[in-house]
């Protein structure tokens, strides 16, 4: 009796394994592109993530309604960890992904794209932005600045306007993003002849941030430099407001998002600028029209992840019709011809004019943005 | 003057250790057992009264004394529940169990409010004072939390020595078996154990988010941990020593930080800790019990 239930119990397995072999057949001859997105939809960081899902799906229902090459678009939350990163990264293979546009945040996308170097998947991230992530991988490319930029970049930008600032860093030693900006913005500095009077450090889980702020107030400093996230900013800017303690603070793409933190006082958040290269009140066409549809779609001012998103999927876009693939066409021939597209192309969008990629970075032009009244204006 | 007012965060930070030490170092002395789950109540009573101010709109104080009630009741249901029916068990069993209930609460509260960190709006509403023209502040938070801190200690002090229940307390914790003779009710005094920790780690949620305002389901882990860590230095079991634990212990943990190494702060929290139960095994307060074989 055992043995006739457990040759019908193999029987049945064998069938389902056929079954699965035959749906997945099915699912590769559709016509769309199917593009998987990873980033944090829930957790710490789940603003950049959201943010970044909706400025794709707006870029994707944009391109759908042209006609013409059709794009089915999957989101997978990571809640900005590797292991999780990792596991939506093989649900979307599963799911018979040919392009991934992220990973959003830096520490998950370190271990995704290793997975998509191996599996050949082109993977272009919207702000991932260590230099680790496109790193001796040629089929990842990166559509936001690298830490390395944006650190020389903020260096550049104090040194050109603020140039006689006493400069506070706090920075997270525990994560590649943070301490990634500071080192080349503290190198950057150094040849600028920047003035930087107190360096402290945090980690992940600090909650007290009396030290590093104290540290800063008796140091002088009348700049306080930041790259973190905005959690924990959160918490210093907080911190510098119960002591009376109102320097200039100073952010990198990680303060994005500061202000749609619930219950967080925006009034903190004056005055502190940050380096984007997305800017809501800009002027131009593309801008507007882009600002108007989340609005409408979301009832919020988008960040430059949602900009940077929906530029990706653009990219992508400009890149995959050039490569004259079907939607057809293996996953492996579409990422060669892919990495030729944007080794070679240039691309404009919302978050840079006449991008250009090598070695995965992208070259554009970065900007800074001031908090006035709860909104972001260009520090021109 | 950077001395003084790193002394001042430490001994606020130090203030709040001791108030949820007390819920570790009550339980322990009177049930024997380690509420690894104290610390998740912790971030239970944090977010009650976040939703009380910000959804309900219920003034802080108010939303303050719904935190301790709800609170009370959850430590009451999770002694009755996980941890009554296992008294007679090995005392792994029951630690694994409260191990068990922390994960509990965390994945409850990650369901219900969602993992989003949320800001927490402060409880205190009086300005900081600024002493010596500005150089040193002293924020409300840590004013209240020290003044809460001494406040609690006293009443505890004066509950275990005064009143009936208070010391049925003392009675259970110095020999179980001989208190039920004498008629007091172990269960009933280990419920009654539980739901003040518990109405005393609400107060620790509301004043630790105050004073640090950001709200997730894991933020009540770290904090209790250092508290164990402070119950167990002071000696556990021993309300004074978890004062005197507590405040060594935010203490150490600023100046570590500001005059050591930032990243180093919690490694050097727990260097101490053995270095003291090296020297002291019961901890600076502990009494030293001999086994009778």
């Amino acid at each position: 009796m055992k043995k006739v239930v457990s040759i019908a119990l193999a029987l049945i397995m064998l069938v389902c394994l056929f079954a699965g072999c035959s749906s997945e057949k099915d699912a590769s001859g559709s016509e769309a592109l199917k593009i998987g997105f990873i980033g944090p939809l829930t957790g710490g960081a789940a603003v950049y993530g959201n943010a970044a899902k909706r400025g794709a799906e707006i870029a994707v229902k944009e391109i759908n309604a042209k006609g013409g090459l059709q794009i089915e678009f999957n989101a997978q939350d990571d809640e900005n960890d590797a292991e999780k990163s990792v596991n939506a990264y093989n649900n979307l293979m599963d799911w018979g992904m040919q392009i991934l546009v992220g990973t959003v945040t830096t520490t998950p996308c370190v271990a995704v794209s290793a997975e998509a170097y191996a599996d050949r998947v082109f993977t272009l991230t919207p702000s991932a932005s260590s230099a680790e992530v496109p790193s001796g991988k040629d089929n990842v490319y990166q559509i936001c600045f690298t830490d390395p930029n944006q650190g020389k970049a903020s260096a550049k930008y104090i040194a050109d306007n603020m140039a006689d600032a006493k400069i506070a860093v706090i920075y997270d030693n525990g994560s590649v993003y943070s301490s990634g900006i500071y080192q080349t913005f503290e190198s950057e500095a150094k040849t600028l002849g920047l003035n930087i009077v107190s360096v402290s450090t945090c980690t992940e889980d600090t909650s007290d941030f009396s030290v590093q702020v104290s540290d800063a107030k008796n140091a002088g400093a009348d700049l306080v430099f930041l790259p973190i996230y905005y959690t924990p900013a959160s918490l210093i800017l907080n911190y510098a407001n119960s002591i009376g303690y109102t320097p200039t603070f100073f952010g990198v793409d990680g303060m994005d998002g500061i202000l749609t933190l619930e219950g967080f006082n925006t009034a903190l958040a004056e005055g502190v600028m940050l380096l984007t290269p997305f800017a809501a009140d800009a002027a131009d066409e593309a801008t507007q029209s882009f600002v108007s549809s989340y609005q409408t779609a979301y009832g919020e001012v988008p960040n430059q992840f949602a900009a940077d998103a929906y530029d990706c999927i653009y990219a992508v876009y400009q890149a995959f019709t050039a490569t004259g693939l079907g939607t057809d066409a293996s996953t492996e021939d579409i990422c060669d011809a892919m990495c030729k597209q944007f080794n070679t192309m240039s691309f404009s969008g919302l978050t840079g004019q006449n991008m250009t990629w090598s070695a995965g970075q992208v070259d554009k032009a970065p900007a800074a943005v001031v908090i006035k009244d709860g909104v972001y204006v260009s520090a021109g | 003057m950077a001395f003084l007012s790193n002394f001042i965060n430490g001994l606020s930070l130090g203030s709040i250790y001791a108030i949820i030490a007390l819920g570790y170092t009550m339980v322990y002395g009177i049930a024997k057992m380690l509420n690894f789950a104290h610390g998740d109540v912790i971030m239970v009573g944090a977010y009650v009264s976040f939703v009380s101010i910000t959804s309900l709109g219920i003034p802080p104080l108010l939303a303050l004394v719904i935190a301790m009630a709800v609170c009370t009741i959850l430590g009451i249901v999770i002694e009755r529940l996980a941890y009554r029916p296992l008294r007679a068990s090995a005392s792994l069993a029951v630690l694994i169990t409260a191990i068990g209930v922390s994960y509990l609460l965390q994945n409850a509260a990650l369901l219900i409010w969602t993992s989003n960190t949320k800001v927490y709006p402060s409880i205190v509403s009086f300005p900081p004072l600024r002493l010596f023209g500005g150089d040193l502040t002293i924020t409300g938070e840590m004013l209240v939390s020290v003044l809460t801190c001494i406040v609690i200690m006293i009443g505890l002090t004066l509950f275990t020595g005064k009143t009936k229940t208070g010391k049925a307390m003392r009675a259970v914790s110095e020999n179980r078996d001989a208190a039920e003779l004498m008629g007091i009710s172990a269960n009933r005094t280990i419920a009654v154990t539980f739901a003040i920790g518990s109405a005393l780690a609400a107060v620790a949620g509301v004043l630790y988010c105050s004073t640090y305002p950001v709200l997730n389901p894991t933020v009540g882990s770290i904090p209790g941990i250092k508290a164990f860590t402070a119950a167990v230095l002071g000696g556990i079991g021993s309300i004074p020593g978890t004062l005197i634990g507590g405040l060594i212990l935010g203490i150490i943990e600023i100046f570590g930080r500001a005059y050591i190494s930032q990243e180093l702060g919690n490694a050097i929290v727990f260097a101490v800790l053995i270095i003291i139960l090296l020297v002291k095994p019961n901890g600076l307060l502990g009494k030293k019990i001999n086994e009778k074989v």
